[in-house]
């Protein structure tokens, strides 16, 4: 029920989107890196004084520390792939009418919503055992599988959550038009609601990628040795001196927002796509 | 009470089921500072956040183009690089350049202690998504509100805080309370750098007794029921705060 007024006390809320950093767009992003990391070195190349200037310890570790974050994106995908087909299965569960079955669907998804994404990834590091026995075959788990197992969980619960989420927002004429045409449940979900749901899940999964992106990092602190480790490292072989920090974590920093910002950008992209004009 | 403690002793005693921070009381103090080191975290992230979301929203709508554009970049740098990075940038890189200071103990201290960096390093975090959400409730008060408040003689501070602001504030109640709850789930990162919340005293409790299983699921179990408490409440507010008709 909407009124037509020329002085509304409230305009209808908008979903936020975020603005452009300094007008860059997708495109922007990479050029301005290299034109970053490549004038930094050649500002810094100069005032040599016995010690490596911190430009050049930092361009030496490079490469080593992108190797690090290669792994952050191979653990960060893997887990996206597998916490999205549990989570798809989650949340079809919920919009279930078999009533046990959406409520143990629904318990799940909001424990593992409700749990920090740091103690769940402890929770799989300390809990899962480091090789299983399957018939005698023993199956290794190295702590990187066991990161990308902890991570997928609250992941799970979140695309479990999006799912439901797209299909309760779906208008319920979509059933009932269905309905009058004979077709059955399963019918309706698998040809009607869920195309149509692809497009409204869309953008919250890519954002929710884009958090599990930034997430992996959590991964260092229960051992996994990608970016942060190693950093870590790199900074104890260099001496522990306090002068390199600030741009060692700062090219941490950078690397990831390089890899997310096109990806927030897109996503803000495909929602003014995708928006619904009512 | 110490009934109810000895009990779980004996419970340990029958069956292993190790509970030490309910029937030791050393590790029952350190689970319950930990318990309130990590509300107190998450109420002192809440308030600088919201003064962040507040003042920064604020600054977003104002005229000058540079104060728009340097809360824009503050916005994008905040929500697109790891919280944890970030919170090791301040405590490791800024942290070591401020000046050190003489403790209690005549030794020398860094001016701000891993509580501190916490607290400021997860309110810039959570403060870049809340100034967001504070523009999108602003934008919801139409003009002619704000027209009618000049009309009426109203300056444009007065104007932000007693007529914008209280009518975005119920608009944007629900992505508030989502970026509130995800503040509380973000202080377990402050384990990182050794603050003594909730994560880091159930580790130092299973370092000493080796009952990792049961802390674990303690601790889910204690964060499952302090953000569903949370939900909650926050949801009985949402409903007493909403504008009838709308939305």
């Amino acid at each position: 029920m909407t009124y037509k007024s020329d002085l509304p006390v409230m305009m209808p809320p908008k979903p936020y989107e975020a603005e452009p950093f300094f007008r860059l767009e997708m495109r922007h992003v990479v050029p301005i890196a290299v034109f970053l990391i490549i004038g930094a070195t050649m500002a810094f190349a100069s005032d040599g004084d016995g010690k490596q200037s911190r430009m050049e310890v930092l361009m030496n570790w490079a490469p080593l520390l992108l190797k690090g974050f290669i792994f952050n994106l191979i653990i960060s995908v893997s887990a996206m792939a597998l916490g999205t087909a549990v989570g798809a299965i989650l949340g079809l569960g919920q919009i279930s009418l078999n009533r046990p079955l959406s409520a143990g669907s629904w318990f799940v998804t909001q424990f593992f919503r409700n749990a920090p994404w740091l103690v769940l990834l402890f929770f799989a590091m300390f809990l899962l055992p480091f090789e299983i026995d399957l018939f005698g075959l023993k199956i290794p788990f190295p702590d990187w599988f066991k990161a990308i197992l902890g991570l997928s969980l609250p992941v799970m619960a979140n695309v479990s959550e999006i799912v439901r989420g797209a299909v309760r927002s779906l208008p319920s004429g979509q059933w009932e038009a269905a309905e009058s045409l004979a077709y059955t449940r399963r019918q309706t979900l698998w040809l009607i609601i869920l195309p149509q749901c692809v497009k409204r899940m869309l953008p919250p999964w890519m954002n929710l990628y884009s958090i599990l992106t930034m997430a992996t990092v959590l991964a260092s602190i229960v051992g996994v040795s990608e970016v942060m480790t190693l950093t870590g490292r790199a900074l104890s072989a260099e001496g522990g001196r306090p002068e390199l920090l600030a741009p060692f974590y700062g090219f941490v920093l950078l690397l990831f927002f390089i890899y997310c910002y096109p990806i927030a950008r897109f996503t803000v992209w495909l929602e003014k796509k995708f928006a619904v004009i009512n | 009470m110490e009934f109810f403690f000895e009990w779980f002793r004996v419970l340990y005693e029958e069956t292993g089921i190790n509970l030490p921070f309910l029937y030791d009381s050393y590790d029952r103090n350190r689970m319950f500072n930990g318990f309130l080191t990590t509300i107190w975290l998450s109420l002192v992230c809440l308030f600088f956040s919201i003064v962040i979301g507040i003042v920064g929203a604020w600054l977003q709508g104002s005229s000058f183009k540079w104060s728009r554009r340097i809360v824009n970049g503050y916005i994008q740098l905040f929500r697109n690089t790891p919280p944890l990075v970030q919170l090791y940038f301040f405590y490791f890189a800024i942290g070591t350049l401020l000046p050190r200071v003489e403790n209690d103990w005549g030794g020398q201290s860094p001016m701000l202690g891993s509580f501190a960096w916490a607290a400021i390093s997860l309110s810039f975090f959570a403060g870049a998504f809340n100034v967001e959400i504070f523009r999108s409730g602003i934008e919801a008060v139409p003009k002619s509100t704000v027209e009618a408040a000049e009309a009426l003689g109203f300056s444009k501070l007065q104007i932000y805080k007693d007529i914008t602001l209280p009518l975005a504030f119920r608009v944007v109640l629900p992505a508030l309370n989502n970026n509130l709850v995800n503040l509380v789930k973000t202080t377990t990162l402050a384990y990182a750098i050794a603050v003594p919340e909730m994560l880091y005293e159930a580790n130092q409790i299973w370092s000493d007794n080796v009952n990792v299983t049961e802390m674990m699921v303690f601790l889910l179990l204690a964060y499952f029921a302090l953000v569903g408490v949370l939900v909650g409440g926050m949801n009985r507010w949402e409903r007493s705060m909403k504008i009838p008709g709308y939305g």
